[in-house]
């Protein structure tokens, strides 16, 4: 348990060697290294996982104290690790899926230039990653945090050498730059209120200062939320996330998809006690997390390239596992991540494989029957789109999102209205992906094969389809471990929906959707042309390719207004007040140089008219 | 006696008109001669003062601007004739290139 | 007395006007020596018969003079007046006399609000006059000698001119 600091600790010495020295080191030892200390931290966090289930330490949390960071008056945040239920369930999923992608990324960056620099950003990623949840103060969280938004600029923006990256990493970055502002002044409000940013400390004061639903909560908890909402890409920051695509695909497929967007559901989850005592805001993560689903399951619908379906898929499962963080399932949401993270990584991965196998190939439309060409990539895909659909009883991802549907339905912060939409995006998530799998798997093989994946491809995609399937059965278990560090849901005495109930309706939602996406594509392609022909069709369509048209918004609200003020101040205003100075210096000196012509009578005058002012001025003043 | 007082006003109209001609006049001869009423205006001025208070001090005064007057106009009288043969005129305006 | 005041008053004011509105220097000079000769007359009305007399010989008799030799050795002529009469616009006088007049306005307000006169006037005799000038005052009747020596010096020097070139020495 002593060397819980190692778990962070060597993923960042792996980043600082690779970065500093990797471009003089060759591909094989650059792997080694970068794989090397991920693999390592992840052993260790099972280890000590281990020894915390056979002896968890008193009042079920281990604090291992670093040194002290910052000594400035009261405030005094100290590098600090805090293990708890919560933190160790996460850590062990992220270093463990973090280990499966830096092994795929081996092959599937092979040749590309940048090798180490890549593993460089990846460990840099999961050592920010663990800091963020092993952090027991929220100053050295916000490190985590913005590590990760920085590794996440770095990567999104790997190829540089295309300005679009470039682009997408900044946009990436400025808009969670948001909420993170947001969170920095939610970290103002609650130091200046209670006194310490110890996150244990602060939640005992806040529930003994604050009363429920008083001001400073309120505004401490929305700021935090604002903070979740930017990481998490939920609404109304979720534009950058379909757009972090154009990095690498094991990139997308660890930060963008298992670990980094669910930053901020740990949040929320770590600081239940204030969104408990703001129930206002806790509604407002509900309402949230509901309404991004269903949009989200809408745009997915619509778009052409694997990567964005599998964006918006990411951002619609995050909407769920807010969604249950708003009712009040605490276990749910991060039982949801966990399984999320099994299933989404295993798309991606498997995305990667069909991407590289075609050739760089994007576009889902030019895809087609690749269950034949790549039946690696088809078994993944299938695990991996059941799980994320929901499948009864054989996928992970029943239970928990079945889980999250009935918590909805079931708690006394939910209702009907909750329990419907999200049964609703059981729906529209079986479509869409079975929309994916149909059309890149199915059908006639538009693009022609030319790379099998390899065995370190390959072998990660196949550990994370069986976790996929069998990572539900542990259900009840994991919440009860979870309970330890969160409270249970509180729950409708009467009246609420029961589970085998819910598990119905969601299994049909399903299988509607799995008909419903065979019969489009598969059986009457022309239907969903004819679709798209039709005016309100189209016009629905082009809505929800283009994200519901958030980005257009944005850009009319937020980049017009002040591309149209530096066009409007590019004079340097400041400047002009400067140079009506050095006008007037030089309209004064023209003036007064007449006087200077030489002319004695003009002198004379002078001295007269002087002479004149000064008898004046003495004898009536 | 007349009284110093209309003495002064004497003084006073003459000097301002010695001024108002060293303004207009460009004859540098002109110039010197409104100097010299001038000079004599304040030396009136003198005289004034001393027959009020009753004492010679007044005509001591004159007797030193006349004094001043004379090294003045002779040293001037000089420059003129020099300035004539210059600039072949006696416009004073003629010398008011003002370069080194 | 009064009277012979205020009539040579009125003469030098006049005589002074019109000799600065000549175009002929000599005319203008002229004119001036009379003005210089009321003056003179003035300082003898207010009881100052040495300054009176000085005036007339070395004002009148010794500057002027300076004076109208010069306009000889310039040797202006015809075409001079001429010039002068270009030169001098009515336009030319407004400002100056403006000034001119504002100069009068203020002297005239500053003697005549000011104090009552004093005692009643005397006539201030050469004898001492001479006392004053040989007792507190002799160390300016020093410096006016060697002002004199000065200016005697200085005419000398800028009058010589070398007899091979003429022009500014």
């Amino acid at each position: 348990m002593q060397l819980l600091w190692l778990v962070p600790a060597l993923p960042f010495a792996g980043a600082v060697t690779l970065l500093l020295f990797g471009s003089s080191m060759r591909h094989k030892t650059v792997a080694m290294i970068g794989v090397g200390v991920v693999a390592a931290s992840a052993a260790l966090s099972l280890a000590i996982a281990a020894i915390f289930l056979a002896a968890p330490p008193p009042g079920g949390a281990y604090e291992q104290y670093l040194w002290l960071w910052i000594d400035v008056g009261r405030f005094r945040p100290a590098f600090a690790l805090y293990l708890d239920a919560l933190s160790l369930a996460m850590t062990v999923v992220v270093t463990f899926v973090a280990t499966l992608i830096h092994l795929y990324s081996v092959e599937f960056m092979a040749g590309e230039e940048g090798y180490s620099r890549f593993f460089g950003y990846m460990n840099l990623f999961v050592a920010s990653m663990v800091t963020l949840l092993l952090a027991n103060n929220l100053l050295l969280l916000f490190d985590g945090w913005e590590g990760v938004g920085l590794c996440s600029y770095l990567l999104i923006g790997f190829w540089y050498k295309d300005p679009a990256n470039g682009t997408a990493a900044q946009k990436a970055f400025i808009v969670t730059r948001v909420g993170d502002t947001a969170f920095t002044v939610g970290l103002f409000v609650l130091f200046e209120h209670l006194g310490t940013l110890h996150i244990q400390d602060l939640m005992r004061f806040a529930q003994e200062q604050w009363t429920v639903g008083s001001g400073v909560a309120v505004a401490a908890a929305a700021l935090l939320l604002g903070g979740a909402v930017g990481k998490s890409a939920q609404l109304p920051l979720q534009t950058w996330l379909p757009d972090a695509m154009a990095g690498p695909t094991p990139t997308s497929a660890l930060i963008h998809a298992a670990t980094m967007v669910t930053a901020g559901v740990y949040l929320i989850a770590r600081m239940h006690v204030l969104f408990t005592l703001a129930p206002q805001v806790q509604f407002a993560v509900a309402v949230i997390g509901t309404v991004t689903l269903l949009m989200a399951g809408f745009s997915a619908l619509t778009q052409t390239d694997i990567k964005r379906v599998l964006a918006y898929s990411t951002i619609s499962q995050i909407g769920y596992m807010f969604l249950a963080l708003g009712v009040g399932a605490w276990g749910a949401a991060i039982f949801h991540f966990m399984t999320h993270a099994f299933f989404k990584a295993l798309l991606f991965l498997a995305a990667g494989i069909v991407i590289e196998a075609l050739h760089h190939e994007h576009n889902i439309f030019r895809m087609g029957g690749l269950y034949r060409e790549l039946p690696i990539a088809f078994w993944a895909f299938l695990a991996g789109g059941c799980a994320l659909a929901g499948l009864p009883f054989i996928t992970a991802g029943f239970f928990s999102k079945d889980l999250i549907v009935w918590s909805a339905g079931a708690s006394t912060l939910g209702g009907r209205a909750f329990w419907v939409a999200s049964l609703f995006g059981v729906l529209l998530t079986s479509l869409y992906i079975f929309r994916l799998i149909f059309l890149v798997f199915f059908g006639d093989v538009r693009t022609p094969v030319s790379r099998r994946p390899g065995w370190a491809m390959a072998v990660p995609v196949v550990v994370l389809a069986v976790l996929s399937i069998i990572g539900g059965y542990d259900e009840k278990w994991f919440l009860g471990f979870l309970g330890h560090a969160l409270p249970p849901l509180s729950q409708l005495p009467a009246g609420a929906i029961a589970e085998t109930v819910t598990s119905a309706f969601a299994a049909g939602a399903l299988l509607l959707g799995i008909f419903a996406a065979w019969y489009v594509y598969m059986r009457k392609p022309a239907l969903a042309e004819a679709f798209a022909a039709n005016p309100v069709g189209g016009a629905l369509h082009r809505l929800w390719f283009s994200d519901w048209g958030m980005d257009w918004l944005y850009d009319r609200v937020f980049v017009r207004p002040v591309e149209w003020l530096t066009y409007a101040v590019r004079n340097d205003i400041i400047d002009t007040v400067f140079d009506w100075i050095t006008a007037l210096a030089a309209f004064t000196s023209r003036a007064l140089s007449v006087t200077e012509n030489g002319k004695l009578r003009w002198y004379a005058a002078g001295i007269a008219a002087g002479t004149v002012i000064f008898v004046a001025i003495a004898l009536f003043i | 006696m007349a009284p110093a007082r209309d003495g002064l006003v004497l003084a006073a109209l003459l000097f301002s008109f010695g001024l108002a001609g060293l303004l207009v006049r460009r004859n540098v001869l002109f110039i010197l001669m409104s100097i010299e009423v001038m000079l004599n205006a304040a030396g009136l001025a003198f005289i004034a003062a001393g027959e009020h208070w009753g004492q010679p001090d007044g005509q001591v005064a004159f007797l030193f601007i006349l004094a001043m007057a004379a090294a003045e106009v002779s040293v001037g009288l000089a420059l003129v004739l020099h300035l004539y043969h210059r600039y072949k005129s006696v416009d004073v305006d003629a010398a008011s290139r003002m370069k080194g | 007395m009064s009277l012979t005041f205020d009539i040579a008053g009125a003469i030098a004011v006049a005589a002074t006007v019109v000799s600065l509105t000549r175009v002929n220097a000599v005319h203008a000079l002229l004119y001036l020596i009379v003005s210089l000769l009321a003056i003179a007359v003035v300082f003898f009305t207010l009881g100052a018969p040495f300054v009176a007399a000085l005036e007339a010989i070395v004002y009148a008799g010794a500057i002027m003079v300076l004076f109208v030799f010069v306009v000889m050795l310039l040797n202006l002529g015809r075409e001079a007046v001429r010039e002068e009469r270009n030169l001098l616009e009515p336009s030319m006088w407004v400002g100056p006399s403006v000034l001119a007049a504002i100069l009068i306005a203020e002297l005239l307000y500053l003697e005549l609000t000011g104090a009552a006169g004093g005692g009643p006037s005397q006539m201030i005799s050469p004898r001492r006059v001479g006392i004053a000038l040989y007792g507190p005052y002799l160390l300016g009747v020093e410096m006016a000698s060697m002002l004199l020596l000065g200016g005697l010096v200085a005419a000398y020097h800028l009058g010589w001119r070398k007899p091979a070139r003429a022009g500014v020495r």
